[in-house]
């Protein structure tokens, strides 16, 4: 019948409406505690908890208390903390060079180093433009030594956009939480989470040293006829 | 009695609330009924087809991610099978049938963002689009888990995909799946019966079979004035022919039936993507042979997917060195919208806006 | 406390005054006190009719600051009253800024009309419901002011909008009226809800109480009627190029009327604060006035809006044959059934279900009829 439609469109609001847990909104980066959500963090029945926590029931009824939430991330994420291993990296370039916004800037020192046999250049300057960066990973692609990692943070906004460029010191500093992200060897180690755990600069290549074979199939390589 | 006319002309846009992004129409007006419309666009013009030229093979797939932003997964295997084709590249089985998951779903987060836009310009207080963009929202989780981004994904690299899937993404893929279907069945008894959608779009910018040929529409458009035409049945790519799918078509060619064929679209994408959830077996997903930068030979390649909009493809064309000598952009965004002056004429001005928003745009695939 | 308590309470406290200084004196106050109340109220309804339309689409709606959110109106006031107050060089500067505050100033006025428990000020004025849809459809002018001064196309284009859709719903509207005062055969509130003592005029003349709420959402231009301000057509509509207070200003009104039109609708079909039981009547009143805004919240939440072709067309195919039909039935069943209510009852109801039947097909269902789906042969590809 004519007007039926509209109706049955009524009935889906108010379904809607009813069903709260079709509301799948994350309130970051925090919340307004209600009482049910306090009682369950710490584990007890809700009337128990109002018994016991008479001020804290008031108190959330009026919106004092909020409890900070975190936006669920994936262990790929692609994040800006980029985690960078001093030790590993042999300031070959690659990463610079396949950027595709040409924002990762590398110095190296070749000054009383003898890196043909097998040491590293010393590296000057290492300056990541998180400012332009885009994300994409492309560095921690073409990395063969496994020595740069994207991270899992994105709190790190500045008021000025020099400080948005990070170097050799800061990139020393940051913990080092590398993402799954190209990285399948951190994927299958068990229970490592990018989020909480730190991986050692020994423990997170496909290997300690990159094989002929692999620098072969990686760069030498140029046309596939 | 003799009533003097006065023609108006109104800007909608570049700055409007259902202008999609930055698209600009300078409509003449007579009282409400539009007398002629003069599309005006480029402000979102970053010279994607320009960049390109320096940029290496691999590098340009995140350039792809920007085209049509609301369907990165699209963009990315409509560039990477043109670099296939150019260099003729194989790709390992395992890593098509990701490729195929991926852009169904891709497909299905598209079309309920144009459905959800289609209604908020029909004038609903947000709450089709709402329900739209729950839905979007957790596709956007199932590729995070896949490539850890949500819009600008950079997921597939000539030669396959860049990694193989976590083993989360089954399960999450699997609750996604048996979840998807009552919501779009929810979202069609919301809008599909409703007496004041169906009079606001039946009979509105009609387009004929002949019209769409001539103005050489594709995707949902062209499907939606009974041109029963799909890349992936006439042109089979990836793994499109081992499965079994209907390709929807209109009655009649008005804004309802591009609605609708959207709508069963969706239906198509989630018997694909379960199909492909139980034929796809291990095994490498990328081509170990292509390296990171390519050296294409010295040839040209037009590769062609059907994306979310309509006929997306790129025409690459190699002089032997390490990035394309020209790239062109086969945007279906921008070739549905050659139509708009001829659906517009005579309506009125809220005919104009509904008929723009069943059009689909994306004003980074428009301008490029 | 009533303004006659009030005027004896100041004569008294002050008997040296001149009985025109108290008068005044005790009627500002009172009208002070009541504006203070409904803006109040309206603020509250801006913050219930956020958090339920978040609600309706699964999204949580303001909640930061208060408990539950109730202070958002607060911290949206102090924000709109910061604003910097833009007045656009081309405006007409008089008539742009006076355009609001008669908007907001004939909102509040109709308030004085509702006659809420047994002392209520205006509501018996022997003509108040003429006086009611007198003072509602100056708001027709206030938004054509407020689009002319504007100078802004689609300010204009609002506007225009505006009076045409708000003169032909006052019709409509006016009509469906007729029934209820025939029945209470009186002009004023308070009788019209008196009358109501036995038996709702819903009931008796269903048909009467739907095109009267359906020509009062158009009236007060909410969802599916929302042509004047079409935010995905003209962006604001008559409101496009005001900024700050003023905007705060027709905001608000826009809120009240809501109320208002709920409120006048329980006078006038409802009851008024009629009700069985202890309860007392305010508190019926104000659960029936909620009620129907709710019901007026939830159209808004799922409805798509209507053309402007289509809107006028339904005012005069739809509402204004409705409203004719029903002046008549209730006229010939006063004269010849005679206060037999359930009789009315059953009569006016099987009128609305065929009169909803026929409008149904003469509008057009057929038009409306999806056809099934034919490929086109000039490019099919399963025939090659
Ligand atoms: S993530 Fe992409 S844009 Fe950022 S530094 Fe690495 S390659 Fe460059
Ligand atoms: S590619 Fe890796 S090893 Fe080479 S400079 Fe960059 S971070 Fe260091």
């Amino acid at each position: 019948m004519y007007g039926l439609g509209l109706f049955k469109g009524l009935s889906i609001t108010l379904k809607n409406l009813i069903l709260v847990n079709r509301t799948n909104t994350i309130q970051y980066p925090d919340k307004k505690a209600s009482i049910l959500d306090l009682a369950k963090n710490e584990k007890k029945n809700l009337i128990l908890y109002i018994i016991k926590n008479p001020l804290n029931t008031v108190k959330s009824f009026l919106g004092l208390i909020s409890i900070t939430q975190h936006a669920p991330q994936h262990p790929r994420f692609r994040g800006e903390e980029f985690s960078w291993y001093e030790e590993r990296c042999t300031g070959c370039a690659s990463c610079a060079k396949y950027c595709p916004l040409g924002i990762i800037k590398i110095v190296t020192d070749q000054t009383g180093k003898n890196y043909q046999e097998g040491q590293s250049y010393d590296i000057e300057t290492f300056d990541i433009d998180i400012g332009r960066c885009m994300f994409c990973g492309l560095c921690v692609e073409a990395c063969p030594y496994d020595a740069l990692h994207m991270g899992s943070g994105f709190e790190e906004s500045q008021y000025q956009r020099d400080n948005l460029v990070i170097n050799v010191e800061k990139l020393k500093k940051t913990e080092k939480k590398p993402s799954h992200w190209f990285r399948p060897q951190l994927a299958s180690k068990k229970d490592y989470s990018p989020f909480d755990d730190e991986v050692k600069w020994d423990s997170v290549g496909r290997h300690q040293k990159p094989t002929q074979k692999d620098l072969k199939n990686k760069w030498i390589r140029s046309d596939i006829e | 009695m003799s009533v003097n006319n006065e023609l108006v002309t109104v800007n909608f846009g570049p700055q409007h609330p259902s202008m999609h992004g930055v698209f600009r129409m300078r409509v003449t007006l007579d009282g409400e009924t539009i007398v002629d419309i003069e599309p005006v666009f480029g402000y979102l013009h970053r010279g994607t087809e320009k960049l390109t030229e320096e940029r290496t093979y691999v590098q340009i797939v995140t350039l792809t991610d920007r085209l049509d932003y609301v369907a990165s997964m699209s963009n990315n295997l409509a560039y990477v099978s043109a670099v296939e084709k150019l260099c003729s590249i194989e790709v390992p089985k395992r890593a098509k049938y990701i490729r195929v998951i991926v852009a169904e779903l891709q497909r299905i987060a598209s079309h309920l963002m144009a459905t959800g836009f289609l209604l908020q310009d029909l004038g609903t207080f947000g709450t089709p689009l709402m329900y739209c963009f729950r839905e979007r929202e957790k596709i956007l989780d199932l590729f995070e888990i896949l490539c850890g981004a949500r819009i600008t994904l950079s997921y597939m690299r000539p030669g396959g995909i860049f990694q193989d899937t976590p083993n989360e993404f089954w399960s999450e893929l699997e609750t996604f799946m048996d979840n998807i279907p009552g919501q779009i069945n929810e979202l069609e008894s919301l809008i599909t019966g409703n007496e004041i959608v169906l009079s606001r779009t039946r009979n509105i910018g009609v387009l004929s079979p002949e019209d769409v040929i001539n103005g050489s529409l594709s995707g949902p458009m062209l499907r939606a004035s009974r041109v029963k035409w799909d890349l992936r049945k006439a042109n089979a790519y990836e793994i499109y022919d081992e499965l079994d799918f209907e390709i929807p078509i209109g009655a009649t060619g008005d804004t309802f039936d591009r609605y609708l064929v959207r709508v069963k679209e969706m239906k198509e994408s989630i018997k694909i993507i379960n199909q492909c959830a139980k034929l796809i077996k291990p095994g490498p997903v990328r081509n170990e042979d292509v390296p990171l930068v390519i050296r294409a030979p010295e040839n040209e390649a037009y590769a062609a997917v059907e994306g979310p909009k309509g006929e997306l493809g790129f025409y690459l064309v190699s002089d032997g060195g390490i990035s394309p000598y020209r790239c062109k952009i086969r945007a279906p965004s921008f070739m549905n919208l050659t139509l708009l002056k001829e659906m517009a004429i005579g309506g009125k001005i809220g005919d104009l806006i509904v008929n723009f928003g069943s059009i689909d745009i994306v004003l980074g695939e428009v301008d490029r | 406390m009533s303004f006659n308590q009030l005027y004896i309470f100041v004569g008294d406290l002050l008997p040296f005054l001149p009985d025109q200084i108290v008068f005044i004196f005790s009627g500002l106050s009172m009208a002070i006190t009541i504006c203070t109340f409904i803006l109040g109220i309206g603020a509250i309804y801006t913050w219930f009719e956020r958090r339920v339309l978040a609600k309706f689409q699964s999204r949580v709606g303001p909640n930061r600051w208060g408990p539950f959110g109730l202070l958002q109106p607060i911290a949206d006031a102090i924000k709109l009253i910061l604003k910097e107050d833009i007045i656009p060089r081309a405006a007409d500067k008089s008539v742009f800024i006076v355009a609001p505050i008669i908007f907001l100033a004939t909102t509040l006025l109709v308030y004085s009309f509702i006659p809420i428990g047994d002392d209520s000020q205006l509501g018996g004025l022997n003509v108040a419901l003429l006086f009611v849809l007198g003072i509602t459809s100056i708001n027709a002018l206030t938004v054509f002011m407020a689009g002319w001064a504007s100078k802004n196309k689609y300010a204009i284009l609002g506007s225009i909008r505006a009076v045409a859709m708000l003169i032909s719903y006052e019709v409509p509207m006016a009509v469906s009226l007729m029934g209820v005062v025939m029945l209470s055969e009186s002009l004023s509130l308070v009788d019209i809800v008196n009358s109501q003592s036995s038996m709702p005029f819903i009931l008796i003349q269903p048909l009467g109480a739907l095109t009267f709420l359906i020509a009062a959402i158009a009236e007060m231009s909410r969802a599916p009627f929302d042509m004047v301000e079409a935010e995905s057509e003209l962006i604001g509509g008559y409101q496009t190029e005001y900024a700050g207070m003023k905007f705060a200003v027709f905001q608000l009104s826009e809120f009240l009327t809501p109320i208002f039109t709920a409120a006048f609708f329980t006078v006038l079909f409802l009851g008024g604060d009629s009700g069985f039981s202890f309860i007392p009547g305010i508190i019926w009143f104000a659960s029936k006035t909620f009620l129907v805004t709710s019901i007026l919240l939830w159209f808004r939440a799922t409805w798509p809006r209507l053309r402007i072709d289509q809107i006028m067309g339904f005012a005069w195919k739809v509402l204004m044959p409705a409203a004719i039909l029903n002046t008549l039935l209730v006229g010939l069943e006063i004269v010849f059934l005679n206060e037999n209510y359930l009789f009315q009852i059953l009569i006016n109801s099987i009128v609305v279900c065929i009169f909803i039947y026929l409008i149904a097909n003469i509008l057009g269902q057929k038009k409306l009829i999806l056809r099934n789906p034919v490929p086109s042969e000039l490019a099919n590809m399963d025939a090659n």
